[in-house]
């Protein structure tokens, strides 16, 4: 080793050794910390809530008085996260899916066209979430519609658009080739390649990105900020203002009652776990799906 | 692929699926214009270098100088980036090179929950215990009197919450580097050190590299765990424990209730539109730079 790149002389070998050893408990040192402070989070947060964790937080809306700390739940919140994350996922895949397959079978891989529909999501994808909520919020006041489950829906599935379609392209990429030479072939047209063959071998990719941006729309908290509004009951319509859980964590956590803020840690504790849960269903699912896949 | 021609039963879902691709298009710049007219009354009225490097913010006197968001926004997103760079690339080095097994086992599910977890929730752990620390502690150490909502407690908050997100793709891109490459310095009697210093890290730079600019766009555009801890005063920020006041928090603080005073929607459209430019150009930076590296390496 007397000729290292850049003609650096590296030295004897039990300095070397120094060396190697020094950066070896620097990384080890700092591997530590990420993971001291990543499991921090979690214990503060957990411990923090465990108080006011009970049955009646996830079974009952906020009753009167819920916000000077007297009983109630936030099943408002939860309910309201899932209907606009359910709503904003299959309405993101909507236009995903088609987008997705167009962009595979019928552009070629180096055209113009394809190049520039990747760049335009590789933008949506850098786009902060509170600039589309605010992009949700003129589009909602052009349209005279007020703060609803429609309004917060729409805008999250603007951040969920980008993140899922570059998880199915990257996934029908690494699709092999043979495997669609072999259905033109046989006389199949594209779209049934694509339906029948690549699609569904990219299945097992299709369930994790799905379950990757749900995870974050259920998280985003500046796209319903100024679109999906605020309510203590039940949302029964899509023109109706809808709660959700970022937003009770942070409302309840600005209280001065220290009940209501020892609610807005349950209620984290809560995301957290449902967050957990679509993590590990994204892991077990992708396992189980692969199953069937060709290699 | 030119080779198979399109067969006539393929023109209908073509013409079907296109619309749906031009979408993401059509999405860009609708919000790119929508948020250059509704800022247009403004950048009319006065000239747009007068607005951004304008120190004053007095809405109500028909001040609107963008300047201390604008800096507040750099101080905390650079901060939080070059505490979690250094960190980040040592950890994925140790997982990926020095880790036994066991401890990747341990370290994966932690990376993956963290990178999934909401904003608000890292908003809310600094709450706990990031501006503690910096208010009661870390400040009188530096010789600062500060409350702890400070740009130093969001960049600590927003570094912890990128540091998943480049460790994992970090990982990943290191994983790539063949084997061979590695046992074939490793033979010419290089120490494990040597290897990644002169092997790894030259061929997963531009990978690193990318990993680095995921965290950066994503702390460039955090909103809610920032406006939680750094403060919120609109003034020029003179340290790491002056409170700041960001875009996204200017933004998410203001942006529903703001029709009563004559230009300041155009004002907070405008602030937006800084922000997507300011990110946007930030991406399209990296992007271009990593096409000549690879261009360069072949």
């Amino acid at each position: 080793m007397n000729n290292l790149p850049g003609g650096q002389n590296p030295g004897t070998l039990r300095k070397r050794l120094r060396v190697e050893s020094f950066f070896k408990v620097l990384m080890a040192a700092s591997a530590l910390l990420v993971l001291v402070g990543l499991v921090l989070i979690l214990a503060i947060i957990l411990w923090k809530s465990l108080p006011a964790l009970k049955l009646s937080m996830i079974i009952r809306n906020p009753g009167s008085g819920y916000y000077l700390g007297r009983e109630g739940g936030i099943l408002n919140a939860i309910l309201g996260s899932l209907q606009v994350v359910f709503g904003a996922t299959l309405l993101a895949l909507a236009i995903a899916l088609p987008a997705v397959v167009f962009l595979n079978s019928y552009l070629r891989r180096k055209s113009w066209l394809a190049e520039l529909i990747r760049f335009s999501l590789d933008v949506l994808w850098g786009i902060p979430s509170i600039v589309y909520g605010a992009f949700g919020f003129l589009v909602m006041i052009t349209f005279h519609l007020r703060a609803s489950l429609l309004a917060g829906l729409i805008t999250v599935a603007m951040v969920e658009l980008p993140i899922l379609s570059r998880a199915l392209d990257e996934t029908i990429k690494l699709v092999p080739p043979d495997l669609k030479e072999t259905t033109y072939s046989l006389g199949a047209s594209r779209w049934q390649t694509a339906t029948r063959v690549v699609l569904r071998q990219t299945f097992p990719g299709l369930v994790t990105g799905v379950l990757m941006a749900m995870g974050r729309g259920l998280g985003d908290a500046a796209a319903v900020l100024f679109t999906a509004g605020y309510t203590d009951k039940i949302t029964t319509s899509l023109l109706q203002p809808v709660a959700t859980l970022p937003l009770a964590i942070f409302f309840q956590l600005n209280s001065p009652f220290p009940e209501v803020q020892q609610r807005a840690f349950a209620s984290a504790a809560i995301l957290t776990i449902l967050i957990l849960l679509i993590s590990l269903a994204s892991r077990s699912l992708s396992r189980r799906l692969s199953r069937h896949k060709i290699r | 692929m030119a080779i198979y021609r399109l067969s006539r039963k393929d023109r209908g879902p073509e013409l079907a699926t296109a619309p749906f691709a031009f979408f993401p298009i059509a999405l860009t710049a609708v919000i790119f214009l929508a948020l250059l007219i509704k800022s247009w009354p403004l950048l009319s009225l006065k000239s747009l270098s007068s607005l951004i490097f304008s120190t004053t913010w007095l809405p109500s006197r028909g001040h609107f100088g963008l300047w201390p968001f604008v800096l507040g926004t750099l101080w905390v997103t650079i901060t939080a980036f070059l505490l979690a760079v250094p960190v980040s690339i040592l950890t994925s080095l140790y997982l990926s090179e020095y880790a036994p097994a066991r401890v990747r086992r341990v370290f994966q599910p932690v990376l993956d929950l963290l990178a999934g977890l909401p904003s608000v929730i890292y908003g809310m752990w600094g709450v706990l215990v990031v501006v503690p620390l910096v208010g009661k502690y870390l400040a009188p150490v530096f010789g600062h009197q500060s409350s702890g909502y400070s740009i130093l407690a969001a960049s600590l908050v927003l570094a912890l919450m990128i540091l998943p997100t480049i460790i994992s793709v970090s990982v990943e891109v290191l994983n790539s580097v063949p084997l061979a490459l590695k046992e074939a310095a490793l033979s010419l009697g290089a120490t494990r050190f040597e290897v990644i210093r002169y092997v790894v890290m030259k061929k997963s730079f531009p990978g690193i590299l990318a990993a680095c600019g995921l965290g950066l766009s994503r702390a460039f555009g955090e909103t809610i765990a920032v406006l939680m801890v750094v403060g919120n005063v609109p003034v020029i920020p003179r340290s790491l424990f002056s409170p700041a006041y960001p875009l996204p928090a200017l933004l998410a603080n203001n942006y529903g209730e703001m029709m009563s005073i004559p230009g300041y929607e155009s004002a907070l459209n405008l602030a937006a539109l800084l922000l997507l430019v300011i990110v946007v150009g930030f991406s399209l930076l990296a992007r271009w730079y990593l096409v000549r590296i690879s261009r360069r390496s072949g």
